[in-house]
């Protein structure tokens, strides 16, 4: 039996899922008594094939084929390389990229697939933890298959250290062209501007319970009352409340302020991959339930509009 | 032109709730127009407005009750909705996104679209590959997680919403799908004018058989097997007291870290 999990790379990085996949892929491997297969396609394989020798992995599979991520081209490397190596498991990055192909692999190879896991079991049937309703519950989904691809949440597994004892093969592909209907012109960097919220020692930032862009005024007040610099969920972006380069998450700024005060956010999954490491984090929310709360060192339960005001009061506001 | 966006009410749950077996407790929930697909209908409904004899169809699978959601759709623009459902969809516990996508396919079929908009993802169960898995299905090109789309002659140039910050470029052939991020347009909100012309605008059902597929065609090896709350990993000090009882003891946690000073 085999597990095969596909790293993800950017701009000449591998980025950290890859080594968090090698982790999974790894435990997935133990549990059914599998080979670990990485396969890394286009960019710097050479180097990318070297970095990922980890350890519980036991081949890493490498395919020259371009510089950056193509679906077209992975949607066909991924392929062969299951026909090749026969695997049980493929595991994909619950990522932009790894949803851009995984979902038509798995639709090429006739493989079930469950997307954004949290939690992976092989005792007996796949099992597999995921969250619904923005992280409200949690549920399982049993595979009645013997194969499935599964997309795996980012930062939820450790990334494995590098050692073991891996080989590094040179895949070969045969890429059909006229099947490559899409073309990566560029990447554009689109937080740029004045403001850094990265290098900000404190973050006042705001969520969809602020309601209405007007109300944004209290929020800018507080900022002001405590030297602090306002930052952004995506809803507030996403609405043109405030711009791009304020909005902390996955698709936004990574921060890791002294203090973070989460004002009216609920704390989704996407906004905490971007905030997590701050030293000390605060949460205002009137839903007692609301995520940002596991994550919280401080939290008042309350209504922001009553909060808000009078915590700038506080500060001489 | 033809364009088909494809439609779901989603379910919202309340502050406090109850799980009632594999589900939330319906008395906890609301339905509303996957926010997502909001931002896709309104994508649509600005090419047709840009273009010429651009027609908008929207594509749900839901019951009875995901037509108030439809009817939202219409009021902004679409110009017609088929809604597929059918006594063999509610037995099922799970419609994954293959199902979904093998449902929608047979609707893409008939409608043969130049360009098909899906939303990234629905805001309950958050599969977040219909989308592509249609695409596959139809043989059509695709792009995932769009945040700016210009049509060209028998192309489409998109941004990608990357992490980080980073959008990628990608012209991508037509026909093809593309799963819409949230905040590529401002969605509007329906005219009054709008939700009246919505009452008379073409809602069509459809069942398994109208649509030439087999009750097999839903079968999955995915079984939907426990639904429970996580356990709180929090150990957030909760100030209580009220807001000014709570913000002032706030207040003195951030004056002992330095700030406001």
């Amino acid at each position: 039996m085999s597990v095969l999990a596909v790293a993800e790379h950017r701009r000449g990085e591998l980025r950290d899922v890859s080594h968090e996949l090698a982790t999974v892929g790894a435990e997935l491997a133990d549990a059914t008594g599998s080979d670990l297969h990485l396969a890394v396609v286009s960019g710097d394989v050479d180097a990318f094939g070297e970095n990922l020798v980890r350890e519980g992995v036991d081949a890493v599979h490498t395919v020259d084929y371009g510089e950056e991520f193509n679906h077209d081209v992975s949607v066909q490397a991924v392929e062969q390389l299951a026909d090749e190596l026969d695997p049980d498991y493929l595991l994909v990055p619950h990522s932009v990229n790894g949803l851009d192909y995984a979902p038509a692999v798995a639709e090429r190879l006739d493989l079930p697939l469950v997307t954004d896991a949290v939690g992976l079991e092989a005792d007996g049937n796949l099992v597999v933890t995921r969250e619904m309703y923005g992280s409200k519950v949690e549920t399982t989904i049993e595979v009645e298959a013997d194969r499935a691809a599964v997309t795996v949440r980012p930062a939820e597994w450790p990334t494995a250290p590098k050692g073991g004892d891996a080989t590094v093969e040179s895949f070969d592909v045969s890429i059909d062209e006229s099947a490559v209907r899409s073309t990566v012109t560029g990447f554009e960097e689109v937080a740029g501007g004045d403001v850094d919220i990265s290098e900000a020692d404190v973050l006042v930032s705001v969520g969809r319970g602020i309601e209405e862009e007007d109300n944004l005024d209290i929020i800018w007040d507080l900022a002001e009352a405590l030297d602090a610099t306002v930052s952004a969920s995506r809803p507030v972006v996403d609405n043109g409340w405030l711009p791009k380069n304020r909005q902390v998450g996955q698709s936004g700024k990574v921060v890791t302020p002294d203090v973070y005060l989460a004002i009216g956010i609920s704390g989704a999954v996407q906004h905490v991959a971007g905030m997590k490491g701050a030293d000390t984090i605060i949460a205002v929310n009137k839903d007692p339930n609301a995520p940002i709360f596991d994550i919280a060192d401080y939290g008042i339960v309350d209504d922001l509009f009553e909060v808000v005001p009078a915590l700038t009061e506080e500060f001489g506001g | 032109m033809k364009v088909l966006v494809t439609v779901t009410d989603v379910a919202v749950v309340d502050d406090e709730f109850e799980i009632d077996g594999l589900g939330v407790d319906e008395r906890y929930l609301t339905y509303e127009l996957n926010e997502w697909d909001d931002y896709a209908v309104e994508e649509a409904v600005q090419l047709a407005e840009a273009g010429e004899d651009v027609e908008v169809v929207t594509v749900t699978v839901g019951p009875e009750r995901s037509e108030e959601a439809i009817r939202k759709a219409l009021a902004k623009g679409a110009d017609r909705a088929v809604r597929v459902w059918d006594d063999a969809i509610a037995d099922r516990d799970l419609l994954d996104a293959e199902t979904k996508a093998a449902l929608l396919a047979a609707v893409a079929r008939e409608e043969d679209p130049d360009l098909i908009l899906s939303g990234v993802q629905s805001g309950d169960d958050s599969f977040a590959a219909t989308g592509v898995t249609l695409a596959a299905k139809l043989g059509h090109e695709w792009a995932a997680v769009v945040n700016d789309l210009e049509l060209g002659e028998g192309t489409a140039s998109v941004h990608r919403e990357l992490e980080g910050g980073v959008e990628e470029l990608t012209d991508v052939e037509l026909p093809a799908v593309l799963t819409i991020q949230t905040g590529i347009n401002e969605p509007r909100y329906a005219s009054l004018r709008g939700i009246r012309q919505a009452q008379n605008k073409p809602l069509e059902a459809k069942s398994l058989d109208d649509l030439g597929l087999e009750e097999a065609s839903l079968d999955s090896p995915l079984v939907w097997t426990a639904t429970y709350e996580p356990e709180s990993e929090g150990e957030a000090t909760i100030f209580e007291g009220g807001p000014d009882e709570a913000s002032g003891e706030l207040a003195g946690v951030l004056r002992d870290r330095g700030v406001g000073q």
